[in-house]
């Protein structure tokens, strides 16, 4: 009997030798929530590691890894240039998943997909085309017979990774919009027409309660909740569907992605154009306060078995672009690049 | 005080002066929490203050594109808001309070006040939601109307200034209903009685012996549904359109402090999220002055001699 009881006691305690760290917890994007939230639930039963993630948006993930008061950070943006020398020491940004962001709509009695150009939407959101009858998108779309109905132009009113990828879009393909908008990524612009609501939803939902209105929501969200959305035309001419993760991993494969992992793939000059990276931020030296480095261990494994085959499944069946090919090895090789104290870890 | 009074000291308990102890400490941490509120919102807001001046509470213009943040769109926002609201619920309150306490059979009164007081405890986003399905396409078709037999040159949405000012109006309503109900019903029934006696009818028994006695208190309510009002951000965030400019008409989307706190806080760095800081600062200035004014209005509106 005694001996049964030191036995299951050692068992015990080598158990939790094992699994020392059972805990680690993240902030940041609300885009890539729905992903992260299958991929940790699965890495809690495969590995016993509960991982606990804040989706607040990338803003706040950024603040909180700067700050320490998190493990990791998910962002769908890079660092500005205040938040970049505010953060204490390098922190790696390690490419997640692909998203793409595509116009929806609502016209009464409109069944066929509507076309559009970079120009186009730039265009609508700046005003300048105010019917959804005008010669511009009439020019586009020929066969379809559409109403004399004013546009409504939607935008997140919260700051978001979803308007960053649009806007950076906007600037790149209209020169007016890079002049009197944004010009580049940002997370909150001033739309100067339109309607602003929170989050996807509230996006979704005044588009739907809106006749002639115009949104952008995430390729994720539009499918989920079966919106109608139109295609853009990309570079080489052609109109691509942003549901189509073909043609977001194409976007991705067409701009060699620069070491640091950082890159802007709208515009790319194939697959889908309004299409963007997400990131998981971590500090590539592991090794400050009182971190241990098995807590460092716990991370570097779960970001690695993130990018693995058993991570990236989860993409395909939530509709998220995979990080494959040369942006996998990259986002290996940024990976491996974190240490502790500059000691490897594994 | 209880230094008056010299008690035996068998009557002295210790558990007398600990408590005594535990409650000043208590309170004053209240005290203590609303000073760092403010030390904290200075200290964080202060590169904003600095940036812009005055420009942070009298200009248009908010573009986190330029860097430019001036809150004035924001303010005049949130006081359109809580004041629009307040015009349609006020009434609407006070009615339903005077017909719960002096009109309404006691079988009606109470489902009825019950009713209304159900409303406080339905969460914001359902009002929100409740906005976008159900107020939104009925202010649309309003507007559509208007330019029907207007010819005004807008797109009826529905989102914006009316929408956000119809949902507080709700929102606030219990608030304001609950408590003139209560004072209402604190009226000594001599001044009801006195006033009968005098040959009054019922409207001048309300109009002369009732609401002067209750206005006070109804005030109160009042001003706490303004604080309500202004404080609100989901329902009014889904509603109002989050347009970064001063609204043009009833119908033009705006926004108010506390929706744009809510909006753009979560994505915000740099001067942005010191602005937003700032912006929260001036809401807890403007909820003191509202404060303030609220007490010297109660006080010249409390009838002589029942002030305590």
């Amino acid at each position: 009997m005694k001996k049964l009881i030191l036995a299951s006691a050692l068992l015990t305690a080598s158990m939790v030798s094992a699994q020392q760290v059972s805990n680690i917890t993240g902030s940041g994007a609300s885009f890539p929530f729905p992903l992260y939230t299958e991929m940790f639930n699965a890495y809690k039963t495969q590995a016993g590691v509960s991982v606990n993630y804040a989706s607040k948006g990338s803003g706040g993930g950024k603040r909180d890894i700067i700050n320490r008061a998190v493990d990791f950070a998910g962002s769908d943006a890079p660092f500005s240039a205040a938040e970049a020398k505010d953060a204490p020491a390098e922190v790696s940004f390690v490419p997640m998943a692909l998203g793409a962001v595509v116009p929806t709509y609502n016209i009464p009695g409109l069944t066929t997909k509507l076309k559009f150009t970079g120009a186009l939407l730039a265009d609508i959101y700046l005003g300048k085309v105010k019917k959804w009858n005008d010669a511009p998108i009439a020019a586009l779309n020929k066969n379809v017979k559409l109403p004399d109905l004013n546009i409504t132009p939607v935008y997140r009113s919260d700051g978001s990774g979803t308007t960053s990828i649009f806007v950076d879009y906007l600037a790149k393909v209209s020169t007016d919009w890079a002049a009197t908008v944004s010009k580049g990524p940002q997370s909150s612009v001033k739309f100067p027409v339109g309607v602003g609501g929170p989050q996807n939803a509230g996006v979704a939902g005044l588009v739907r309660q809106t006749p002639g209105g115009i949104g952008y929501v995430e390729v994720t969200y539009a499918k989920a909740n079966k919106l109608e959305y139109g295609l853009v035309r990309n570079k080489t001419g052609k109109f691509v569907d942003g549901g189509d993760l073909k043609e977001v991993a194409a976007a991705s494969d067409a701009e060699i992605l620069p070491a640091n992992g950082i890159d802007s793939i709208t515009n790319s000059s194939i697959g889908y154009p309004i299409s963007g990276y997400t990131w998981i931020l971590l500090y590539k030296d592991q090794k400050y306060g009182n971190r241990t480095k098995a807590q460092a261990q716990a991370l570097v494994d779960l970001v690695q078995w993130m990018l693995s085959s058993k991570g990236q499944e989860f993409h395909d069946k939530l509709d998220y672009g995979r990080i494959d090919g040369q942006a996998a090895k990259v986002a290996n090789r940024i990976l491996a690049g974190v240490n502790y104290g500059g000691e490897a870890i594994k | 005080m209880t230094t008056d009074v010299k008690r035996p000291r068998s009557m002295t308990s210790a558990a007398d002066t600990t408590f005594k102890n535990i409650i000043i400490s208590l309170a004053s941490l209240v005290l203590v929490a609303v000073f760092l509120y403010g030390v904290v919102l200075i200290a964080g807001g202060f590169p904003a203050f600095a940036r812009e001046g005055f420009g942070f509470i009298f200009g248009l213009d908010w573009n986190p594109g330029t860097e430019k943040f001036q809150a004035l769109p924001f303010i005049a926002g949130s006081f359109l808001t809580g004041f629009g609201a307040l015009i349609i619920a006020v009434p609407l309150s006070v009615a339903a309070a005077l017909f719960i306490v002096e009109y309404a059979p006691k079988w009606l009164a109470v489902p009825v006040g019950y009713m209304i007081e159900m409303l406080a405890a339905i969460p914001s986003v359902v009002y929100g939601l409740w906005g976008i399905f159900v107020l939104i396409p009925a202010v649309r078709s309003f507007q559509s109307w208007l330019v029907g037999v207007t010819g005004l040159d807008w797109t009826p949405t529905g989102i914006g200034l009316m929408s956000a000012i119809l949902v507080l109006a709700v929102m606030v309503i219990p608030y304001v209903c609950a408590i003139a109900r209560d004072v209402i019903q604190l009226v000594p029934n001599d001044q009801r009685e006195a006033a009968y006696a005098l040959g009054a009818t019922k409207w001048e028994v309300i109009r002369y012996g009732i609401l002067p006695y209750a206005r006070a208190g109804i005030l109160g309510g009042v001003i706490l549904g303004l604080g309500r009002a202004i404080g609100e951000t989901l329902a009014v965030t889904m509603v109002i359109g989050n347009a970064s400019e001063i609204a043009k008409n009833l119908f033009s989307s705006t926004a108010t402090m506390s929706s744009l706190i809510a909006s753009q806080f979560g994505e915000a760095g740099g001067v942005q999220l010191n602005a937003l800081i700032a912006l929260g600062f001036l809401l807890l200035v403007f909820s003191v002055i509202v404060n303030l004014i609220a007490r010297v209005v109660i006080t010249k509106l409390t009838p002589v001699g029942t002030r305590l």
